[in-house]
């Protein structure tokens, strides 16, 4: 029977069509792998559209007053930014992709629990996206309320709001349906001798955002409708005017979206604790601190919506509450980069690409943490509160953090996913280009911010000119990076040297088998005896 | 024999999973209700007396009605599932008829009440309301926005059990394989518990 079955499965996921021929063979897939690689690409194009938005937005912003779009398109074009990068790249960026390829060959699995579930969720995620982008270019323009949806200005202004808040509910039931199946995942397929304390640190990683995206999403859904129906018939719920409290709103609002930016940032790091220890073949330092510290993340990220809105009008109380357990949830964070840090010495460190940008991550996400800091106490936050220095601290963690633990990510996976192997040469090249745009983008965006450059702003005092013009020419050579990082990928993905099956020397489960995949992963499944991440 | 063999081998059932995973999506539900039932705690503490005014334009006996029609299809569909796990499969079709019969019920008696408020004109939106007090406006808006939404599940509810009485019938589901079954009765008592804890609130607390 064995053999028979074998037989069946015979090939790599990559080669075994199933039922049906071509493109078909994938938009029909239920295996966890061509899912993932789906999300990736989706994500991808979704990715570059956000950036030539953000492209514009800086052409605009290169001097005062107009340069090539009307203030109105300006609107438009921050918040559909917003609204592609944070909805539809971001936040299902790593653990729908990469979580839905490595997650069950790293814990030992077959698949997923509910493999048509995925295949669902991934076709619910393409909906959204096609509502979202549709909602660009319907009559009525497209909707200026930023991506936050800000009551009341949300329920009263004249653009497409409907649709983008019915585009985000969609996805954010893409996204609790991933979560879903990840949890069950855990908890029913890992190997035989696996326990909770034996899967890898990426594993754990989804696991904890799996739990965010369960519990967090439903909210927004809720008030998402919530502002639906406020628009259609009038209930009142965020309109002054019928008695309702815009503020609340913000609560509502902001008890998603700040667990959502760990929803982001969690499988980031966990990317990170994958490589760091595999490039310096050594022993990850903290095992059990590294992954209760992702648990602590996704706890303590709960209760601290409250930093967004100090602002807004809360009593006294409330603010140092907030405040408070803002710089608590920055403790797990800290551990984590310590034991980077810590895992690093004494380690034959391998300056391969993903390794590089994971320095590059660690780096990036510091400063965006510490400037997290300034934001997260109450008398910083009110001078630099709606300046551009959030707007830089955002990207640093988000950008900077999950972005480049993306890229690290699909260096460090793409010899496993395609059997194949990049130019490294060009990826360290393209590596560091990125890392001088990012940081010549963003800088000057804290220092403007500071002296009083707001966000969202269309026109500024000539003062802050310079600033501007960087930031621009940063965003260029931020660009030209990503294109040799694509073009590199692209073509090796094709016409790449053909690469071993562990080019890396690591230790976790996708390295022990062939690439690319087969089909079902394992032909036996594993016996787990020991913790991952012992060097030899 | 060999067939079997691999029939097995390519089917991935794991009921237990499967049970996991409806549970985990009706704490997604229960959240996704939950932020209703916050703004209508914090506009009830805000304009406590207009929320009590507003409440007694409820009727209650539709309400108790309602309460007991489904507390009926929720016991109803609880002996649906034991038949058909004591292979009495007759009996498990008829019972999973009279929870959609109740569901039926629900929703009819839900026109009638929704139907006599829009005769008084109270409703979004409506000219009436908009002349009401703030808390009136509110309690109305929220009146509409929970039971609409809790109604909507009652429906997508009465789907779900249809599509599992079919499959019974089709002998997809059946008495060692029967989590389908469970799983719908599972989010049948959340549709109901949702109920439980919407009369209370809308109707009942002065």
């Amino acid at each position: 029977m064995r053999a028979e079955a074998q037989e069946f499965y015979k090939g790599t996921y990559l080669e075994n069509t199933g039922r049906y021929k071509g493109i078909w063979a994938w938009l029909t897939s239920t295996d966890h792998k061509r899912i993932g690689l789906m999300y990736l690409y989706a994500i991808a194009t979704f990715f570059i559209v956000g950036v030539i938005m953000g492209l514009l937005m800086r052409i605009e912003l290169i001097s005062p007053g107009k340069t090539i779009v009307e203030p109105q398109a300006y609107n438009g074009l921050f918040t559909v930014h917003g609204i592609i990068m944070i909805f539809m790249v971001v936040i299902p960026g790593l653990s729908a992709t990469f979580g839905n390829f490595f997650l069950p060959i790293m814990i030992g699995a077959r698949d997923v629990s509910f493999p048509r579930l995925n295949l669902f969720s991934f076709y619910l995620f393409l909906f959204g996206s096609f509502l979202a982008i549709l909602s660009q270019f319907m009559r009525h323009g497209p909707p200026d309320t930023g991506w936050t949806f800000y009551a009341p200005y949300s329920t009263t202004t004249g653009t497409n709001v409907i649709m983008a808040t019915t585009a985000a509910f969609i996805l954010g039931f893409s996204s609790i349906l991933t979560g879903l199946n990840f949890i069950v995942t855990v908890h029913r397929l890992r190997a035989p001798g696996m326990r909770f304390f034996r899967m890898p640190l990426f594993p754990w990683a989804i696991y904890a955002t799996a739990w965010i995206q369960l519990l967090a999403t439903p909210v927004v859904g809720i008030t998402l409708l919530m502002i639906i129906a406020e628009r259609l018939f009038r209930i009142g719920f965020f309109d002054p005017a019928l008695g309702g409290d815009p503020v609340l709103y913000q609560h509502l609002f902001w008890i998603y979206s700040h667990p959502a930016v760990y929803i982001m940032i969690l499988p980031a790091m966990g990317v990170i604790t994958e490589i760091i220890p595999t490039f310096c073949q050594r022993k990850v330092y903290g095992y059990k601190a590294i992954a209760l510290s992702s648990v602590a993340i996704a706890a303590v990220g709960y209760l601290v919506w409250g930093h967004h809105m100090y602002t807004s009008g809360m009593s006294g109380k409330s603010l140092w509450l907030f405040s408070f357990l803002t710089f608590v949830v920055a403790v797990p964070s800290a551990i984590k980069v310590f034991n980077w840090l810590a895992t690093m010495y004494k380690g034959s460190i391998d300056m391969k690409p993903p390794f590089l940008f994971a320095l590059f991550f660690i780096f990036l996400f510091t400063i965006g943490g510490l400037t997290g800091l300034v934001l997260g106490a109450l008398a910083t936050n009110v001078h630099v509160h709606d300046t551009s220095f959030v707007v830089a601290h955002f990207h640093y963690i988000i950008f900077g953090g999950m972005g480049f633990a993306m890229f690290a990510a699909i260096h460090y996976w793409f010899p496993k996913i395609y059997g194949r192997m990049y130019n490294l040469k060009q990826a360290t090249v393209a590596s560091i280009i990125m890392f001088v745009g990012f940081n010549l983008l963003y800088f000057p965006q804290f220092i403007i911010g500071i002296e009083g450059m707001p966000r969202r702003y269309y026109d500024y005092f000539p003062q802050f000119q310079p600033a501007q013009v960087i930031s621009t020419i940063g965003g260029f050579v931020l660009a030209a990076g990503l294109a040799l990082m694509f073009y590199n990928l692209i073509r090796s993905a094709r016409k790449g040297e053909k690469a071993p099956a562990n080019p890396w020397n690591g230790t976790t489960l996708e390295w022990q088998i062939p690439s690319p995949p087969p089909l079902e992963n394992f032909d036996e499944i594993p016996h787990i005896n020991e913790r991952p991440y012992s060097f030899k | 024999m060999e067939h079997q063999a691999k029939a097995h081998l390519l089917e991935h059932r794991d009921d237990e999973a499967s049970k996991l995973g409806m549970w985990l999506f009706i704490f997604t539900e229960i959240l996704l209700f939950g932020g209703l039932f916050l703004v209508y705690a914090v506009y009830r503490s805000i304009y406590h007396t207009e929320f009590h005014e507003a409440s007694l334009e409820l009727n209650v006996v539709f309400g108790a009605v309602n309460t007991i029609v489904l507390l009926v299809s929720s016991m109803a569909i609880a002996m649906a599932l034991t038949a058909l796990q004591q292979n009495k499969i007759q009996l498990s079709r008829q019972l999973i008829w009279l929870t959609v019969f109740c569901a039926f019920i629900f929703l009819v008696n839900k026109y009638f009440e929704w139907g006599a408020k829009f005769e008084h004109e109270i409703y979004p939106g409506s000219e009436l309301l908009m002349k009401l007090k703030h808390g009136h406006i509110l309690y109305f808006g929220l009146y509409y926005a929970m039971t609409g939404l809790h109604a909507l599940h009652v429906t997508v509810g009465m789907v779900i059990l249809i599509v599992a009485e079919r499959r019974i019938k089709a002998g997809k589901v059946h008495p060692e394989k029967y989590v389908f079954l469970e799983n719908s009765a599972l989010y049948w008592h959340l549709v109901d518990l949702i109920w439980i804890f919407l009369f209370p609130l809308l109707y009942l607390i002065t």
